[in-house]
C-alpha cells in the first residue's frame, strides 16, 4: 500500500469571529471543520459537494493561498502549513492548482510565455535556454502548438485557457495538483478533451491529483476514491465505485438521485427542503437532519462521527442511520 | 503526439473585429476635436521661444492698455503695455507645464498609496485611507491655500499644492480597482507560480490598473490646470513678472471694465485648453474603458429590428403555439457579419416541451431571445424568417403589441435569477409590478394574487417571503420566483434559457420537477434551452440539436437519446460522462466549432467529422425528414440502430 503523500488531520477553517473594539464577540462560519483526509501518492481523489459545502476552501488550504485556523495538513511528512508560511517557493513546487475559470487565471495583459516562465523562472531557477526547451515541451503536453505561446489570454477559447493553465501548474514540476472545478466552465466538447489531457499527464508525471467538482458524473469518471462534502464536513468517503454504487450517507443518495442522467426520467419530489442551515447558527447535531428522512432523536445530539463502516473499513460515513445498515 | 498538434494549430492570424483604439477616438468627433486643438495649443506653446514674440516681462508704460489689432500687438498690451500675445503663449506655457507637471505628481504618489493599500489590504489599508480621507476632509482651495501660506507663494509650490490636493482622487479611484483585482485568480495563480508580492503588485496587478491610471490623468489635467490659474489669480502661483494664465486674469481683473481684453483674451485661452483637454479626455476614456467598451454607449433599441426582404407566406396550423419558419438573425460589428441563427424551423405545440440544445455560440440563446425581439439592435437583427404565435406574425407586429405579449403571453426564465430580479425591490414588488403591467387588478388583489402564485411554486410561507428582498432567498427560490412571475398573467409559452444550469443539483431536479408539474397543470408550452441531456431526459418532449446557428437534428427526446443520427449529436452525447458508468470512455470532439462570420461551405462540422465526405463541404445540406417529426440534415447519417452508448 503506497504511503499517504497528503494527510489532513482535523482541519478547519473559520471566516470572521474575534470581537469589536467593544469586547461584543463578532459571527463566525466555518468553512470547512473537522475535515480528515488521507491522499496516496499516484491516486485521484475526488471531492464533489454542491455550492457553500466547503471544498474550494478546502482546496486552497491545501495549496497554501488561505492557513487553517485548526488542525494539521501534512504533505510528504512536513507540515505543509509552517511550510507555506516559511518557504512559498518549496511548497509551489510540490503543489500546483488549476482554476475553475481559466480565462480569468491567466492575467489578461501577459503573453502566454511570460506566464508560463514565471514558475520556470521563480521556483525552478531555469536559465534561458532550458526554460525554452521546457516551454517546448509543457506545449506539447497539453497539446497545444508552440506558436501559441506569444499571443494573449483572449485569444484563446475556454478550453485552450484551461490547458495553459495545467501547462502552468506542470511547469513547476509538481508533485500533487489540486483541481479545483477544471472543467465546470467548459463546453461539454471540450470538457472531454481536458479530461483526457489530464489523465494522460498523471501517469507521464507520475502525478497525484485532488479533483474538486459539483458534477458526480465528472468526478466518478476520473477518480479512485470520493469524499463527499456537506456544509464543512466529509459526510462519506471510499473508493469510488463502491460510493457510486453503494451509497452510505442519505445526502449521498439524495445527490445520485437528483443528477440528471441521461435517459433518465424520473426526478425527486419538488416540495422537499433544499435549504442548506442557517451558517451563522448551525444545528447542534446533524447538519443534514432537517432535509433527512431517516432522521431520528439521536441525530439532533451531536455530528455524527465519520467512522460508520458496512465492513469495508475504507468506505466510511458520518451518520448514524447510512443506508445499508437496514 | 504530432498530429495532434496539428490539428490544434493556430488558425490564421485574423484582422480584428473591433477598430483599434485610435481609430476609436478618432470616430468621436468631439474627442477628435479636443485633440487638434490641445495639439494646436501645445505645438504654440512649444514653439514660444522661436517665434518672433516680444520679451513678455518687458514693460513699456508708454504703450499701456492698447486694443485689440494694435499696431504691433495683435491681441493689445496690459496695464504695464506688456505684450498680450506674447504673455498669452508664455502663460500657456507655464500653465500647461506646471498642470501636466501636478498631474504626474498626483499620479504617481496617488496610484502608489491606491496600489499598496488595495493590495496589502487590513491594517495597512486602513491607515492609510484614513490618511487620504483626512487630506479629503479639508476644502481643496483650501488645503492649497494652507499648503502654499506654509512654503511661501511661488509657482513651484503651487505645483506642489495641487498635487498634493489631487493625490486622494487617484488614491482612491485606484485603491478601488486594485481591490477587485487582487482578488482575482490571476494573483492566486501568481503567487503559486513563486512570485512575491511585489512582483504581483507592479507586474501582474500594475498592467491591469495603468489603463484606469491613464483615464484618471486625462480627466484631471483640465482641473489642475484651471487649480494652478486659481492659485495664481489670488497671487499665490506665478510671481511677478512672470506670465501664467491664472495671474494674468488676475491682472486684468482690476481693468475689468476700462480694458476687459487684458482678462477675456486669458480666460478665453484657459477655457479652450481646459475644454479641449477635457473632450479628450472623455474620448480616452470611452476607448479605454472596459465597461464602455462593451458596447455600453450605443444603447439598443426596445425591440430587435426586422429587415425582411421578403415575408414568406405561411399558414397557421391549429393547436400549434409557436411555427417559427426560416429564421435568420445576423449581427453586424464592423465591417462582419455574424450569422448568429441561419434559417431555424422550430414548432411548438400546446403544452409541449422542447429542448434547444446546443453548446455555447451555437444561436440557440438568438434563436430564443429573437422569438420576442430581445436581441439587441444595434447590432443584431432579424433578416429572414416568420414566427407565427398561435397564428399571428411576431416579426410584424407593432412595437406596442409585441409588448402587450411579453411577460403575458409569452414570458422567459433565464439563467440568472439574481441577476434577473431587481435587487431593491421585494419579491413580491416585482411580482404585483408583472401582474398589474397586464391585468387591471387593484394593488389587494395584485398581492392576493402573488401570494397564490409563490404558493404554486411551493414556496412555504408565500405571505410572508412576499416581503422579502431576492438576497434574502436562496438560488432555487429565487428561480421559483422567476417561474413564478412567467406564469403570472396565464402565459401560453415559456421561454426558459438555461433556467437551472447556475442551480445546484439537488435544487436542479426540484426546479426541474416544478417545471414538468406546472406545465401540465397550465397546459403551457416550454421552450427549453440547454446543454445537459441529462437535463433534457428529465423535462423535454423533444429535441432540437443545434450546431452553428442551424438546426442539425430534430426528434423526439427518446428518439435522439438511443439513436442519434447526426455524427454531431452523437459525438455530443458520446464526449460526456454519463453517471453510474465510470469506465465509458471519453471521446472528445477535436477540434472547434467554426465561427460564424466565417462559415464553410457545406456541412458547418464537416471540418470536426470522422465521417465527412467530399460532398459534404459544398452547397446547402438539407434537414431530411427521415420519419415523423424526426429529421437530421446530414448526407450520411448514423445507423438508425440504437447505440450502445
Amino acid at each position: 500500500m503506497p504511503e499517504a503523500l497528503l494527510e489532513i488531520t482535523d482541519a478547519e477553517r473559520r471566516f470572521g469571529g474575534g470581537r469589536t473594539l467593544f469586547g461584543k464577540s463578532l459571527p463566525a462560519v466555518h468553512a470547512v471543520q473537522g475535515v480528515a483526509l488521507d491522499v496516496k501518492k499516484g491516486e485521484t481523489m475526488g471531492v464533489v459537494g454542491e455550492s457553500g459545502c466547503g471544498k474550494s476552501t478546502l482546496a486552497r488550504l491545501i495549496v497554501g493561498l488561505d492557513k487553517p485556523t485548526g488542525g494539521t495538513i501534512r504533505f510528504d511528512g512536513t507540515d505543509l502549513v509552517a511550510e507555506a508560511k516559511a518557504d512559498p517557493r518549496k511548497l509551489a513546487r510540490k503543489v500546483q492548482y488549476v482554476f475553475q475559470d481559466p480565462v480569468a487565471s491567466l492575467n489578461p495583459r501577459k503573453t502566454i510565455r511570460t506566464i508560463l516562465e514565471a514558475p520556470l523562472i521563480h521556483l525552478r531557477g531555469f536559465d534561458g535556454q532550458k526554460r525554452e526547451e521546457r516551454l517546448r515541451e509543457l506545449m506539447e503536453a497539453v497539446n497545444l502548438a508552440p506558436e501559441f505561446l506569444d499571443r494573449y489570454p483572449h485569444e484563446f477559447s475556454g478550453g485552450q485557457a484551461q490547458r495553459i493553465g495545467i501547462a502552468r501548474a506542470l511547469a513547476a514540476d509538481p508533485d500533487m495538483i489540486v483541481l479545483d472545478e477544471p472543467v465546470s466552465a467548459l463546453d461539454v466538447s471540450v470538457q472531454a478533451q481536458v479530461l483526457n489531457i489530464l489523465d494522460r499527464l498523471k501517469d507521464e508525471f507520475g502525478l497525484t491529483y485532488i479533483f474538486i467538482s459539483h458534477d458526480l458524473s465528472v468526478v466518478e469518471s476520473v477518480s479512485d476514491r470520493v469524499a463527499v462534502m456537506y456544509f464543512g464536513r466529509i459526510v462519506e468517503i471510499g473508493p469510488a465505485k463502491e460510493v457510486f454504487a453503494r451509497p452510505r450517507h442519505p445526502y449521498t443518495h439524495l445527490l445520485l438521485n437528483s443528477a440528471p442522467v441521461p435517459g433518465r426520467k424520473s426526478l425527486i419530489p419538488e416540495d422537499t427542503n433544499t435549504e442548506l442551515p442557517d451558517p451563522y447558527n448551525p444545528p447542534p447535531g446533524c447538519s443534514f437532519f432537517a432535509r433527512c428522512p431517516r432522521g431520528t432523536d439521536v441525530c439532533k445530539t451531536a455530528f455524527p462521527p465519520l467512522d460508520q463502516t458496512d465492513g469495508n473499513e475504507n468506505h466510511r460515513a458520518a451518520c448514524y442511520h447510512p443506508h445499508g445498515d437496514d | 503526439m504530432a498530429e495532434v498538434t496539428a490539428g490544434t494549430a493556430p488558425e490564421k492570424k485574423k484582422k480584428r473585429g473591433r477598430p483599434s483604439a485610435v481609430r476609436l477616438l478618432m470616430n468621436n468627433t468631439l474627442a477628435a476635436g479636443g485633440l487638434v486643438v490641445l495639439c494646436l495649443v501645445i505645438l504654440l506653446a512649444l514653439a514660444a521661444p522661436l517665434l518672433p514674440l516680444p520679451n513678455p516681462d518687458v514693460t513699456a508704460p508708454a504703450n499701456r492698455l492698447q486694443p485689440l489689432f494694435a499696431e504691433g500687438h495683435l491681441l493689445g498690451t496690459d496695464a504695464l503695455g506688456r505684450d498680450i500675445l506674447s504673455r498669452l503663449i508664455w502663460g500657456t506655457r507655464v500653465s500647461l507645464a506646471v498642470g501636466i507637471s501636478a498631474t504626474l505628481i498626483a499620479a504617481f504618489f496617488g496610484s502608489l498609496i491606491g496600489l499598496v493599500a488595495g493590495y496589502a489590504g487590513g491594517r495597512v489599508d486602513n491607515l492609510m485611507m484614513r490618511g487620504i480621507d483626512m487630506i479629503m476632509a479639508f476644502p481643496y482651495i483650501l488645503l492649497a491655500l494652507a499648503i502654499v501660506a506654509a512654503l511661501g507663494p511661488g509657482l513651484l509650490n503651487a505645483l506642489y499644492a495641487i498635487a498634493v490636493v489631487n493625490i486622494p482622487f487617484f488614491a482612491r479611484n485606484i485603491r478601488g480597482i486594485t481591490v477587485g483585482l487582487s482578488r482575482r485568480e490571476f494573483v492566486d495563480a501568481a503567487r503559486l507560480s513563486g512570485k512575491s508580492n511585489a512582483q504581483i503588485l507592479f507586474m501582474e496587478i500594475l498592467p491591469n490598473v495603468l489603463p484606469v491610471i491613464i483615464i484618471t490623468m486625462s480627466t484631471t489635467i483640465g482641473w489642475m490646470i484651471l487649480e494652478t490659474a486659481g492659485l495664481s489669480f489670488l497671487g499665490l502661483g506665478a510671481q511677478p513678472p512672470q506670465a501664467d494664465l491664472g495671474s494674468m486674469l488676475g491682472d486684468g481683473r482690476k481693468i475689468l471694465f476700462t480694458a476687459p481684453h487684458v482678462s477675456i483674451v486669458p480666460g478665453l485661452m484657459i477655457f479652450v485648453l481646459v475644454m479641449s483637454i477635457n473632450l479628450l479626455g472623455d474620448g480616452v476614456r470611452d476607448v479605454l474603458d472596459p465597461r464602455l467598451k462593451s458596447g455600453a454607449l450605443s444603447r439598443p433599441v426596445a425591440r430587435t429590428a426586422v429587415t425582411r426582404t421578403n415575408v414568406p407566406d405561411v399558414r397557421p396550423k391549429t393547436g400549434t403555439t409557436l411555427d417559427m419558419q426560416g429564421l435568420k438573425t445576423e449581427f453586424h460589428v464592423g465591417g462582419d457579419i455574424y450569422k448568429a441563427v441561419g434559417g431555424v424551423d422550430l414548432k411548438l405545440k400546446q403544452g409541449e416541451c422542447l429542448g434547444l440544445v446546443g453548446e455555447s455560440g451555437s444561436g440557440k440563446s438568438v434563436t430564443a431571445m429573437s422569438i420576442m425581439g430581445l436581441v439587441p439592435t444595434p447590432p443584431g437583427r432579424i433578416v429572414d424568417g416568420v414566427a407565427l404565435l398561435e397564428g399571428d406574425d411576431l416579426f410584424s407586429m407593432t412595437d406596442e403589441q409585441v409588448r402587450q405579449l411579453r411577460g403575458s403571453v409569452v414570458s422567459h426564465v433565464f439563467q440568472d435569477p439574481l441577476s434577473t430580479l431587481h435587487p431593491l425591490f421585494t419579491v413580491g414588488d416585482q411580482l404585483v409590478e408583472a401582474i398589474q403591467a397586464h391585468q387591471p387588478l387593484s394593488s389587494a388583489d395584485a398581492q392576493k394574487k402573488a401570494a397564490d402564485l409563490l404558493a404554486m411554486v411551493r414556496i412555504p410561507n408565500p405571505a410572508e417571503r412576499l416581503k422579502a428582498y431576492p438576497h434574502e432567498l436562496s438560488g432555487g427560490m429565487r428561480q421559483r420566483v422567476c417561474i413564478a412571475m412567467a406564469l403570472a398573467n396565464d402565459a401560453r409559452m415559456i421561454i426558459a434559457d438555461e433556467p437551472t444550469t447556475a442551480l445546484d443539483v439537488t435544487v436542479q431536479a426540484q426546479v426541474l420537477s416544478l417545471l414538468a408539474t406546472l406545465r401540465k397543470e397550465h397546459n403551457v408550452a416550454i421552450l427549453f434551452i440547454t446543454h445537459d441531456f441529462g437535463v433534457v431526459s428529465a423535462i423535454c418532449d423533444r429535441v432540437a440539436v443545434m450546431y452553428a446557428g442551424k438546426i442539425v437534428e430534430t426528434g423526439t427526446t427518446d428518439e435522439i437519446l438511443s439513436a442519434p443520427a447526426h455524427p454531431y449529436t452523437s459525438r455530443l452525447i458520446a464526449c460526456v460522462p454519463v453517471l453510474g458508468e465510470p469506465g465509458r470512455r471519453l471521446d472528445a470532439i477535436e477540434g472547434r466549432p467554426p465561427v460564424v462570420n466565417n462559415l464553410p461551405e457545406g456541412c458547418a462540422f464537416a471540418a470536426r467529422c470522422p465521417k465527412a465526405q467530399p460532398d459534404c463541404r459544398s452547397g446547402e445540406i438539407p434537414l431530411a425528414e427521415m420519419s415523423e417529426g424526426r429529421a437530421v440534415r446530414c448526407l450520411y447519417p448514423e445507423t438508425k440502430e440504437p447505440i450502445d452508448a
